[in-house]
């Protein structure tokens, strides 16, 4: 009997990330610096695994594993197949940057950990494992950033471990209230016991659940550390900690609000919430130069759009398929976007940018497709995730918060396009810098251009990714 | 197929760096000519449908999940549109023969965008229609912005954003749209034979206020035309002309195809709305454009006014009162002629100001003069234009006004006013003419060369249909007048 609850199969595409993550730490003790790549390539067949068994996974009924702490349904397995896709492109696109270097297979492991923590994230039915995903999700982010010694990236760091410390402990108070007054800590108890808890009190667990969750996606309020380590870190670690802990920690909050109880009033904590990230993203993106973060500054008004199906959960169908289509559309999007940021590592400022469209074509092609797409420009995947979302918001009864969603999406645009024009306008005079544009950044404008097509095709083929997310 | 085409040779110019100008220019005029073909080709097969139903139908699924489909079909109202929209892109890839900068990239793009329009008028479901109607929207802007001439980074910022406000509010009315339905759906035809909303006036105003400010802004009336000036002076010259003869039809077309039939009530509640500002769109345009000395600004506001003329017919189409209904047919099918016709004369005259620019890099009135004697065909182009324009008997833009009065005078006797609006369109082509092309050979009229064949041909080519269609408006009003009574029975619910 205790196996049958217990069903540890059912968390093959964790235990293979985990694992993975181990032997990358050490076997990169024992491979040889200029053979670290081996490291990378187990890392990549590792991500592969993990979207073969979780798609398989996908497959089966909606089960539960460990007590029922862990959940493995049509969100859970989309979580994971998109969390290691999105770690994949990042793999690929982090080439450029760590083939050689002292943190080759160190980078690999952080980045195997991290996704190993967002699809706990995602799949926590029970607030401890909720915890856990959190503080796994988290600690491999100080490391990442880390990993450039320079003054802004130390600031950036710290910033963000000290965030982190705050937003967890507040996490860890969420789930201490909720547990003190249920006795609990498992969703399917605490769904029937928080209804005769003080509402209080519940809704000040909720506050700090969310907060602490809102952390790891980089909105409001745990979204200042987001642009420094976007501008500070590497590509590779921005990239990454911008696109694919928010999977997780979003799937997170949409599992939680679902355990609330009426008399708390989560819907308008959660609007708020949503309207205060993307306002406040889209006004402080508005002002920067770097391009990494004006990025940086746009995920943060992206997590807002995200939280929008959120509000409506429980009152619209369409909340969750819209919220995991937007998920979808987001993450290529955004890796894209990071990765042209990457292929051309030498251009920091938004006016360094002119003419790119003449010396590169493809990355400026790409480019304008991503930006574009993060508008909400039809026919890219995040074009159908806004859509959806907005409807089912409007479905919901918070039309108001469609009309939100759409001037919102209006004020984005003047920021993306001070990214557009310089790319198209001709080249200044005078002989280009020799050498500086084509040697580098081969892989990272591979996985440019792979991550735009990709953000077109999931908009095409919206039809099918809404099938896809919306379950058996 | 013929929607598609474009798209796909546009492609293949964008993938192929190392092809010659000269093979790209010749290969946008082929795909155009061939697309052209297969539509006139449409035509002949065409048999009007019965009223709500569509044409060549073509229906697959594309986001299931909120009903959402490809779906696609021709009436009578998208038909003449798509045929005039295939004209005006064979005219502009003819006239850019002569064009030498970066012409493969500017084919492309024009054969995205020719895609993008076609797509647009035979879109049979909301999202579609949204997706070709923003897409246009991007499309233009690298047009003005990579192509144009003066401030265009400015010009084309001003207008992207402007306009993408106006999609997003009738992105916020669609979605307003399938929320109300029941079943929740985005299909054109089964919104209008549900009529969501009919009974909830305050919600289907809203919604109706969503999308008439979304289609204000493109088509666009006053007060939203404020990006229309800039855009045209600094956009090249086959930019404008499909800017102004394609993308402003979109505004309207909107309003025929989506916001009439599928919120009559409301459309009936506001028609008085409209038509003031149809009036004062007609009036205003007018006047403003009088007063400008520069002549490709002054076409621009003749636009809003010809554009105007085109609300306030459809404003007259919801004032339903007793036996007027064969007056508002009148006016609707005036309407949709009026936009064939604009596009086909503006089209012209704005190909026309870009030889303008092209010799002397001017369009001020005043420093040009006697340029009939220097120019002689050029100057008899223009003149045909400018008398297409103001609307003189024997061109279809005389056919239109003539039935938009006729209907809207019949129904509302106080729209008498915007006549006046002919009146000074007239007086201010007249003076143009005089200005430019009498008088002194003087400025920069001093050793002006002629047009070339490329932009004679597309220029005459344009102005020879709006002749023909002139002399012989049935073929075009036997396939209007058909689906103009459907919507006009459609408001009449």
């Amino acid at each position: 009997m205790q196996t049958e609850m217990m069903r540890p199969l059912l968390l093959l595409p964790e235990m293979l990330l985990v694992v993975g993550a181990l032997t990358a730490l050490l076997g990169g003790s024992f491979v040889p610096r200029h053979q670290q790549w081996i490291i990378q390539i187990l890392s990549a067949v590792v991500l592969v695994a993990v979207i073969v068994t979780a798609a398989i996974g996908m497959a089966g009924p909606t089960r539960t594993a460990f007590d029922d702490s862990f959940t493995v349904d049509t969100a859970t397995g989309v979580a994971r197949i998109l969390a290691a896709v999105g770690t994949l492109l990042v793999l690929v696109l982090a080439t450029d940057e760590i083939a050689g270097t002292a943190r080759e297979s160190e980078t690999c492991a952080l980045l195997l950990f991290g996704t190993a923590g967002t699809v706990l994230l995602a799949g926590a039915h029970d607030l401890l494992v909720l915890a856990v995903g959190f503080l796994l999700a988290t600690i491999p982010l100080y490391g990442l950033i880390g990993l450039v010694f320079t003054a802004s990236g130390a600031e950036a760091v710290v910033k963000t471990y000290l965030l982190g410390a705050l937003f967890g402990i507040l996490l860890l108070l969420g789930v201490t209230i909720l547990s003190g007054l249920t006795g609990s800590t498992g969703y399917t108890d605490l769904t029937s016991a928080l209804a005769d808890a003080p509402p209080a009190a519940v809704t000040g667990a909720a506050v700090a659940l969310v907060a602490g969750l809102m952390f790891k996606a980089g909105g409001v309020p745990g979204h200042f550390w987001v642009p420094d380590a976007a501008q500070a870190a590497h590509a590779t670690a921005a990239t990454f900690l911008t696109t694919v802990p928010k999977i997780g920690a979003l799937v997170a909050v949409y599992r939680l609000v679902g355990v609330l109880p009426d008399a708390v009033p989560w819907p308008v904590l959660v609007a708020a919430v949503a309207v205060a990230s993307m306002t406040l993203g889209n006004l402080a993106a508005y002002w920067q130069s770097d391009p990494r973060r004006l990025l940086g500054w746009s995920t943060v008004s992206q997590v807002g759009f995200v939280l929008v199906p959120v509000v409506v959960a429980g009152r619209s169908d369409l909340a969750l398929p819209s919220l995991l289509v937007y998920l979808v559309g987001y993450t290529v999007t955004n890796i894209a976007a990071f990765a042209v940021t990457a292929a051309v590592p030498e251009r920091r400022d938004l006016a360094d940018y002119r003419g790119m469209a003449y010396q590169r074509p493809w990355l400026a092609a790409a480019l304008v497709v991503v930006l574009l797409g993060l508008v909400g420009t039809p026919p890219t995947g995040v074009f159908v995730g806004k859509l959806t979302t907005a409807t089912a918001a409007w479905d919901g009864g918070y039309g108001w918060l469609a009309v939100v969603v759409f001037v919102n999406t209006l004020v984005s645009l003047f920021y993306y396009l001070r990214w557009i024009v310089p790319t198209y306008r001709p080249p200044e005079p005078g002989p280009p810098a020799a050498g500086q544009t084509h040697a580098r950044g081969r892989w990272a404008s591979c996985t440019a251009v792979t991550a735009a097509a990709l953000s077109l095709a999931a908009g095409l083929a919206g039809g099918v990714v809404w099938t896809v997310v919306s379950g058996p | 197929m013929i929607i598609f085409l474009p798209l796909v040779a546009g492609l293949v110019l964008a993938a192929l760096p190392r092809l010659s100008d000269r093979t790209a220019r010749w290969t946008w005029v082929a795909v155009t000519a061939v697309d052209l073909a297969l539509i006139v080709g449409l035509w002949l097969r065409y048999d009007t449908p019965p009223p709500g139903a569509l044409a060549f139908e073509e229906q697959a699924a594309w986001i299931p999940g909120v009903n959402s489909s490809y779906h696609l079909g021709v009436d009578g109202l998208s038909l003449p549109l798509v045929a005039m929209t295939a004209v005006i892109f064979l005219a502009c890839a003819v006239y850019a023969l002569r064009n030498r900068h970066r012409p493969r990239v500017q084919a492309a793009l024009f054969l995205f965008l020719q895609s993008v329009s076609l797509g647009l008028f035979v879109a049979a479901d909301l999202i579609l229609f949204f997706v070709f109607f923003d897409l246009s929207i991007v499309g233009m802007y690298f047009v003005i912005a990579g192509w144009g001439h003066g401030d265009p980074g400015r010009s084309a910022m001003k207008f992207f954003l402007y306009t993408f406000l106006g999609s997003l509010a009738l992105l916020v009315g669609f979605i307003g749209l399938y929320v109300a339905a029941e079943p929740h759906t985005f299909d054109m035809p089964t919104l209008a034979a549900a009529t969501p909303l009919a009974d909830r006036p305050l919600a289907g105003g809203l919604v109706l206020a969503a999308i008439l400010l979304g289609l204000a802004v493109k088509t666009p009336t006053v007060p939203f035309h404020t990006w229309l000036p800039p855009a045209h002076t600094d956009a090249p010259a086959v930019g404008s002309a499909v800017l102004a003869g394609v993308l402003l039809k979109m505004g309207t077309y909107g309003l025929v195809r989506i916001a009439m039939p599928m919120l009559p009530q409301a459309w009936r509640a506001w028609a008085w709305v409209i038509i003031v500002v149809g009036v004062v769109s007609v009036l205003y345009g007018a006047l403003v454009a009088l007063a400008q000395t520069d002549l490709k600004r002054m076409i621009a506001y003749t636009s809003v006014n010809h554009m105007g003329y085109v609300v306030l017919a459809v404003g007259v189409g919801g004032l339903v009162a007793g036996d007027t209904a064969q007056a508002r047919t009148v006016a609707v099918t005036g309407a949709v002629t009026q936009m064939v016709s604009h596009g086909l004369i503006t089209a012209a005259l704005f190909l026309l100001t870009g030889v303008l620019r092209d010799r002397a890099a001017s369009y001020d009135m005043r420093s040009y003069g006697g340029l009939a004697t220097t120019a002689p065909s050029f100057a008899a182009l223009f003149a045909v234009g400018a008398f297409a324009g103001l609307g003189l008997p024997a061109f279809t833009g005389f056919i239109a006004e003539f039935q938009i009065f006729t209907g809207s005078v019949a129904a509302a006797p106080a729209t008498a006013v915007a006549i006046l609006g002919i009146l000074i369109t007239a007086a201010l082509f007249l003076r143009a003419l005089q200005r430019v092309f009498t008088g002194d050979t003087r400025g920069h009229s001093v050793g002006f060369t002629d047009l070339h064949p490329a932009e004679a041909w597309s220029v005459g080519s344009l102005l020879l249909l709006s002749l023909l269609f002139g002399v012989l408006p049935r073929p075009l009003l036997d396939v209007i007048e058909p689906a103009a009574a459907a919507v006009v029975d459609l408001v009449g619910r």
